[in-house]
């Protein structure tokens, strides 16, 4: 059974559809990427996912639950075996990098404090921040404040790993070093991994398979190879880089030249 | 003709919502209460709260009991420049006693909240949401009403009433000094004849306004943080709006209450 499983996902906002009827089944222990250009509904989908945002129809099953319908206390559950690393980091500033990984250790579970900083100590040392717990947020780096998210994201163990833009703004070694972060954690502790991206390098590094958006809906879903090798013309426009609305230049010349004959340019 | 509707209806519709929301955020606060009490709920919220009746009310201290002592002073000094002429002066006293305990008090500890704690409640909140730190919050299974919003309304509760005993006082001396420095009214004498006018009544009625006021300015400031899209330019929007938002509803409200406590006093 699929660990995930969105079926007919339907999203408007007020009236403009992001999401168009979206279908897709995550396996358990696979490290699936959705890949899109902006605003193909990537983050509108991961928001989904994480039940941020409620469908207009359809469901998003995470581990037979639906949590597009279920209660509260349902969705807590599911919640707690869910990690998530946002775009932003989305570290709560007026904490230190250790209690921003302990807090849902504190708030969740009965562990004693000692348990709790080793835990802690554990999870910073495997994002290699170990010697970084002590500062605030706003003194790390880009790439730092990346991986102190994935950390608090492992902080409880989480069978899924949730990624959104992790090498966005990162330059390309640090986000080299993140990509063998996400293999090796999912190495180590068997996890599931989404990862939203619009980095092709980073997407064929990391996925298992490899899911397309394009203005709502998949236009591909397929392992690294069957992607490299799909024909689908949307696809290959990804993968080749061929920009698609740009301005042609003979119409910037015919605007510039209209404006120059009217009367107030002159 | 149909646009001048549609905009009168587009206008009550928003104003409904509005409405609409703030009372469903104070239900959720209200059922997520408890675990921001103290011993029987969550020691991290009791926490939380704590550091918000620090920042709410001690910190408010000296300017709340500065604000008292000057409208004290000013509403001693127009009320007796009246009263002289009717060779009335020692009405003074009650007219501080009575109009600090029931009316001044309570509204200008609103004020003076709403533009300290109100605005920071937004501003916070929405520089949350902009930087998905709430969204970060609810996928780590802490529900923003219960971990934010709980203290913050818990301290406000407490603290609000605090702030309006402290400034009824201050306002009450600051008529006693210009008693004596006007009349040379021994201090004494003074608080005798305060203590005489102030009814327990007032005092009540004063401290459930506070608590009203203190339920609004803590829920407007919080669903203007809550309701931000979009950037910063967004969040300096809301802060704004929530002081402004915040001392309107306060000073209607001040009007109910006053209008009912009117009505029942004569019956």
């Amino acid at each position: 059974m699929p660990i995930i499983s969105v079926r007919d996902l339907v999203v408007e906002y007020d009236g403009r559809r992001i999401l168009d009827g979206l279908s897709l089944d995550i396996e358990h222990g696979e490290t699936m990427v959705l890949l899109g250009g902006s605003g193909s509904g990537k983050s509108t989908l991961l928001r989904q996912i994480l039940a941020l945002e409620r469908p207009k129809s359809g469901s998003v099953h995470v581990k037979g639950t639906d949590i597009t319908r279920c209660s509260a206390a349902e969705l807590k559950g599911v919640r707690r075996s869910v990690g998530v690393a946002f775009q932003s980091a989305a570290l709560f500033n007026s904490l230190s990098v250790e209690d921003n990984v302990a807090l849902t250790l504190r708030e969740h579970t009965r562990l004693a404090p000692s348990i709790v900083d080793l835990v802690v100590w554990m999870k910073l040392a495997v994002v290699g921040l170990a010697e970084f717990g002590k500062l605030y947020p706003q003194e790390l780096s880009g790439g730092m404040k990346k991986r102190a998210a994935v950390a608090r994201a492992l902080a409880l163990g989480p069978e899924i790993l949730v990624l959104d833009e992790p090498s966005a703004g990162l330059d390309p070694i640090v986000a080299a070093e993140l990509d063998e972060l996400i293999l090796l954690l999912k190495e180590a502790f068997q996890m599931t991994v989404i990862v939203v991206t619009h980095e092709l390098p980073s997407a064929f590094r990391i996925a298992d398979r490899i899911a397309m958006l394009y203005q709502g809906r998949f236009c591909s879903i397929g392992t690294r190879d069957e992607i490299k090798a799909s024909q689908d013309p949307q696809v290959r426009q990804f993968l080749n880089r061929i920009p698609g609305n740009i301005a042609k230049a003979p119409a910037v010349a015919a605007y510039f030249e209209k404006y120059l004959h009217t009367p107030e340019a002159a | 003709m149909t646009t001048v509707l549609e905009k009168v209806g587009t206008k009550t519709i928003e104003h409904l919502d509005y409405v609409g929301s703030l009372n469903m955020q104070l239900w959720a606060t209200l059922r997520a209460m408890g675990s921001a009490l103290p011993f029987v709920g969550n020691r991290y919220r009791w926490r939380a709260t704590v550091r918000q009746m620090l920042q709410i009310g001690v910190d408010a201290l000296p300017m709340v009991s500065l604000m008292a002592i000057c409208t004290g002073f000013i509403l001693a000094m127009q009320g007796a420049s009246e009263l002289r002429r009717f060779g009335a002066l020692h009405y003074v006293i009650d007219l501080v006693a009575v109009g600090f305990t029931r009316e001044l008090g309570p509204l200008i500890t609103a004020i003076a909240v709403s533009g300290r704690s109100g605005s920071s409640f937004a501003a916070e909140i929405g520089t949350m949401k902009v930087t998905e730190e709430l969204d970060s919050l609810r996928v780590m299974a802490l529900e923003p009403v219960e971990f934010i919003l709980a203290p913050k309304y818990l301290a406000a509760l407490i603290t609000v009433p605090c702030l309006t005993v402290v400034s009824n006082v201050f306002g009450i001396l600051a008529g006693g000094l210009f008693m004596f420095f006007s009349t040379r009214l021994a201090p004494l004498l003074y608080f005798r004849s305060v203590l005489d006018s102030i009814v327990l009544r007032d005092v009540i009625t004063g401290l459930i306004k506070s608590v009203a006021f203190a339920t609004i300015i803590a829920h407007v400031g919080c669903l203007e943080g809550f309701r931000v899209r979009g950037g910063p330019d967004s969040v300096g929007r809301s802060t704004t709006n929530a002081v402004v938002k915040s001392t309107f509803l306060v000073i209607v409200a001040d009007a109910v209450f006053t209008a009912i406590f009117y009505l029942t006093v004569k019956s």
